[in-house]
């Protein structure tokens, strides 16, 4: 076992080395990563602190433009918090959600996809079903649906408060139907072997079998799926914020900054809107070229349709 | 007299991230017209890779590397895509092995047949409807007006290669390469389909190239055999003196390994060993790790296809060149 | 075929009394509909007079069956706090913006993804291709809003070439508000329709050429190549046929998607559909307007997929055969 996991690491090692794409987006996910969660300590400015911010110092440009200020390297925004800040705490919000609803994604879909493909029957013919008609509705549509509703059934100061937590959630209960699918699919191969057989035959319970001998065998469409997942968690999440859906303006994720500096954008302040949206931009990308990477090694069959 | 068909040293190789791969490594083989011939050896052994090579249809990293194929005078091996078209199902048809995959599922019977009458001949489609038909019954398949409009999958396995055989069949090909053709069928079906397509190259004095894994099948079937191994013919002939006496201990084994139909209570023999994998070819002769007889010499010089002068074929082994 | 479509109808009517019955949940607990009837200024004991005249105290199940029988026999949902009107009348004389948006780049992504995705298919190794596929790559990666952010920066504000909000002129055609007719409807609707196609193609190219170089691979393809046949029939019929099945499927979960980006979309551009009015509507807290439009979606969700689901049929002749039993 041991011996297998090295030989796995060593030609996961090794064609990693051998692709400048997947290092290269390695290395910009780990810098932007540090960046974000050593928000605190890199940014120059703290835009929570709402004594340190002038509304004076509203709309000043990027340094390199006219009538810039050298103390805000990216300009500001409309409220005068310093972008590079603000990005950076934004950026750090949009990951802790983007990553949190992936882990509750992961954790719904994997249990109810391991209990619809190994009871099958009935149990697996509703999960399906439900996963199918929330599919065919569009993960994004469920959430905005589901925020709408968190919003008018908990009022907007309340959701506002809890805009983490509540974002987690909408996006977690949004896209569990893709791992659902996908363990069960990867169980439904695996069931058929003679392993799962003996265990069974030995009378071993079903909870143990799934999780001690299904669930190891399904890992690696289970992390293809998730470096994906990341990225469309941060972008729902992107796209709730930009609807006033998700993160307030007193907090802004990526999504909220976008959202707040598109009214300034006809003013000629595109600062505001462009440096966020880049940000987005660059961090999905590179998840999504380490997603595509991680599949061209792992390659396992993802389930289709 | 031109042959049907002269395979000149043909070399085809495999392009893959760490290098090329040898599949086929210097085949020889010549076939006059109406002959029938098989290609034999265990799977990986090259023979499928020699069938398709004929017509220039290698999946995706393999190619031509050396050598030339000559087609009734022609060397079609050194077409380009659309002169090879005109050969590819026109003088030459292929007859692929697993009817299940051979034809497209969403596609009708008469679509794929009357589509390759259209692509070689200038004629309507009313009467290439005419000509499937013809060939339909020609392969015996009951009501063959009602197939031309139904899909491959309301037919059965064994009816599905009827039907690829009356494809192979519509243009009236001077050769047949059958790839493997009853090896995907029930066992009762099998015979069937063979005795049907030697019925049908005697007839129409097609020739053909059956490849195959079944020594027992081609015994019935050719008029001669080339025995390959990793690659490479190690014995070539008329089809009685191979099996009913074999030189090259590979095939010895092979023929060994056949189940007698009186023989009775004895034990199936076995070659001991595996096919070496592409990658690490043993040197000398590639089979020396498997064979009884092996000697010094064989695990470094490798031997050449040779004639001993007594019996009539080509052998490749140390063992014959040493006897003259 | 008859059986096939029975059975496709029967699920969708259970899928659409799901849905009802979440919008009416929804309802029932969120919004008052004697505040819609009457405004604040009522008097408690007003209120509960009303509320009784009303039914509101009845049990849940039977005001489902109430609503349920108001929302099919009369399309009756309830009336729109803001507009005054019943919320199923606001819906519709919003849903053409939406649906010409929609409609106008369903059909742009098939007659741009198709040659797009069989093309990088067919020659991946050739500089159309690599670029086809970069360009797909950060496609998937750029959020709709901040391609239509970008696009209204350049072509609106910096070039000054296109309007940048709302619908333009409109003509009514048949109680239809098309903006399909104008010039100036349609210089409106590049935008829009450029950002969100802009958004759609990605995905469609990638599906459509990953599924086009699995049947190029295929025994069957290689059959037809063994028959010789010219090589366009070859791709396009023969492996084309084969491809367009997953992608029809798809397809069909993606129409979805797209409706929901039109909700992004129609914010940016302002643009009077059914996505501006549902965000609107959120932030009014018409409850009705809400229910209303997660019923018109629903409506249009489930239509589509039987469509697709029929038109998958025709297409592939195994479905065909166990309708038939």
């Amino acid at each position: 076992m041991n011996l297998w996991k090295r030989f796995r690491g060593s030609y996961f090692l090794y064609s990693f080395l051998h692709d400048p794409v997947a290092m290269g987006s390695f290395v910009v996910l780990a810098l932007l990563a540090l960046s974000a969660f050593g928000a605190p300590i890199i940014a120059p400015h703290d835009p929570y602190d709402t004594t340190t911010i002038d509304i004076m110092d509203s709309e000043i440009p990027p340094v390199w433009m006219d009538n810039a200020d050298a103390k805000f390297l990216l300009g500001t925004d409309a409220q005068g918090r310093d972008m590079l800040s603000t990005m950076l705490y934004g950026m750090r919000i949009s990951l802790v959600i983007g990553i949190g609803a992936t882990f509750l994604q992961a954790a719904i879909g994997i249990v109810l996809g391991l209990i619809a493909g190994y009871k099958g029957g009935k149990v697996d013919n509703f999960l399906m079903r439900m996963a199918d008609v929330q599919l065919s509705f569009s993960t994004l549509m469920v959430a905005i649906f589901l925020s709408a509703i968190f919003q008018a059934i908990f009022g907007v100061a309340a959701f506002e408060s809890m805009a983490v937590p509540f974002l987690v959630l909408v996006i977690g209960i949004a896209e569990w139907p893709q791992y659902a699918r996908t363990v069960r699919a990867s169980v439904l191969a695996e069931k058929k072997k003679e392993y799962v057989e003996a265990a069974r035959v030995m009378g071993l319970p079903s909870g143990r079998i799934m999780w001690r001998h299904i669930l190891p065998n399904t890992m690696s469409p289970i992390l293809v799926l998730s470096t994906v997942q990341v990225a469309h968690a941060i972008m729902s999440e992107a796209a709730l914020s930009f609807l006033g859906l998700g993160m307030p303006i007193t907090k802004p994720s990526l999504g909220s900054l976008i959202n707040s500096g598109f009214d300034y954008i006809f003013s000629g302040s595109w600062w505001i809107t462009m440096f966020p949206g880049f940000l987005l931009v660059l961090l999905i990308l590179v998840i999504n070229l380490l997603g595509d990477w991680v599949q061209d090694v792992l390659n396992p069959k993802l389930y289709k349709g | 007299m031109t042959h049907l068909l002269d395979v000149q040293d043909l070399v085809v190789k495999f392009r893959l991230r760490s290098g090329d791969l040898t599949a086929l490594n210097g085949i020889n083989f010549t076939l006059n017209p109406g002959e029938r011939m098989g290609l034999v050896g265990e799977s990986g052994a090259g023979k499928s890779v020699a069938g398709f090579s004929i017509i220039n249809l290698i999946s995706k990293p393999g190619f031509i590397a050396s050598g030339r194929v000559l087609f009734e005078g022609e060397e079609i091996s050194a077409y380009p895509l659309e002169q090879m078209r005109d050969i590819r199902g026109n003088r030459i048809s292929m007859i692929f092995q697993d009817p299940m995959m051979t034809l497209n599922p969403v596609l009708t019977i008469g679509t794929q047949m009357v589509e390759t009458i259209l692509a070689h001949n200038r004629v309507s489609v009313a009467h290439a409807r005419e000509i499937a038909l013809e060939k339909l019954s020609k392969v015996y398949i009951s009501s063959p007006g009602k197939r031309l409009g139904q899909y491959p999958h309301e037919l059965s396995g064994g009816m599905r290669q009827r039907v690829v055989i009356a494809i192979s069949l519509l243009t009236n090909p001077s050769l047949i390469i059958a790839d493997e053709p009853t090896t995907a069928l029930d066992v009762t079906i099998q015979a069937e389909v063979m005795a049907l397509l030697l019925e049908l190259c005697k007839h129409e004095n097609m020739g053909l190239i059956l490849i195959t894994h079944d020594l027992g099948v081609v015994s019935q079937v050719t008029e001669k055999i080339c025995v390959m191994y990793a690659g490479r013919i190690v014995e070539q002939g008329p089809t009685e003196a191979i099996v009913g006496a074999p030189r090259h201990p590979y095939t010895q084994g092979l023929i060994k390994a056949l189940p007698q139909g009186s023989g009775g209570r004895r034990r199936l023999h076995q070659i001991p060993g595996m096919m070496p994998n592409l990658t690490s070819i043993p040197t000398g002769c590639a089979f020396h790790p498997r064979c009884e007889h092996a000697m010094d010499v064989c695990r470094s010089v490798e031997p050449q296809l040779l004639d001993d002068g007594k019996t009539p074929g080509l052998v490749a082994c140390h063992l014959y060149a040493q006897a003259r | 075929m008859f059986a096939f479509i029975v059975r496709r109808v029967l699920q969708a009517i259970v899928v659409m009394l799901i849905i009802s019955f979440i919008g009416f949940a929804l309802k029932q607990n969120v919004g008052d509909p004697v505040r819609e009837l009457t405004g604040i200024s009522v008097s408690a004991a007003e209120r509960d007079a009303i509320r009784e005249k009303l039914g509101l105290n009845d049990p849940f199940l039977v005001q489902y069956g109430r609503f349920l029988k108001g929302a099919v026999l009369e399309g009756n949902i309830g009336q729109s706090f803001f507009y005054k009107k019943p919320a199923m009348e606001v819906i519709v004389s919003k849903a053409p913006a939406t649906l010409e948006l929609v409609l106008v780049c369903s059909v742009l992504i098939v007659v741009l993804s198709i040659p797009m995705g069989i093309y990088s298919a067919i020659y991946p190794k050739r500089l159309l291709s690599r670029l086809i596929m970069g360009f797909s790559t950060i496609g998937v990666s750029v959020p709709i809003f901040l391609i239509a952010i970008l696009l209204i920066y350049v072509f609106s504000i910096k070039l000054g070439w296109l309007p940048s909000y709302g619908r333009g002129e409109t003509v009514n055609v048949w109680g239809w508000e098309s903006g399909l007719l104008t010039v100036d409807g349609l210089q409106h609707l590049l935008l829009p329709a450029t950002a969100l196609t802009a958004l759609m193609l990605p995905l469609f190219v990638r599906l459509i050429r990953s599924e086009m170089m699995e049947v190029l691979e295929t025994e069957y393809v290689k059959f037809a190549w063994a028959k010789g046949l010219p090589r366009v029939r070859i791709w396009f019929v023969h492996a084309f046929k084969n491809t367009l099945l997953p992608v029809i499927t798809v397809g069909g979960v993606q129409i979805g998607t797209m409706i929901a980006f039109t909700i992004l979309t129609e914010t940016v551009f302002q643009w009077g559909g059914l996505g501006f009015l549902f965000l609107e509507a959120v932030e009014r807290a018409d409850t009705s307007l809400l229910v209303a439009y997660l019923i018109f979606v629903g409506v249009i969700f489930v239509v589509v997929n039987t469509v697709v689901d029929i038109i998958y049929g025709l297409v592939n002749p195994m479905v065909r055969i166990t309708g038939r039993k």
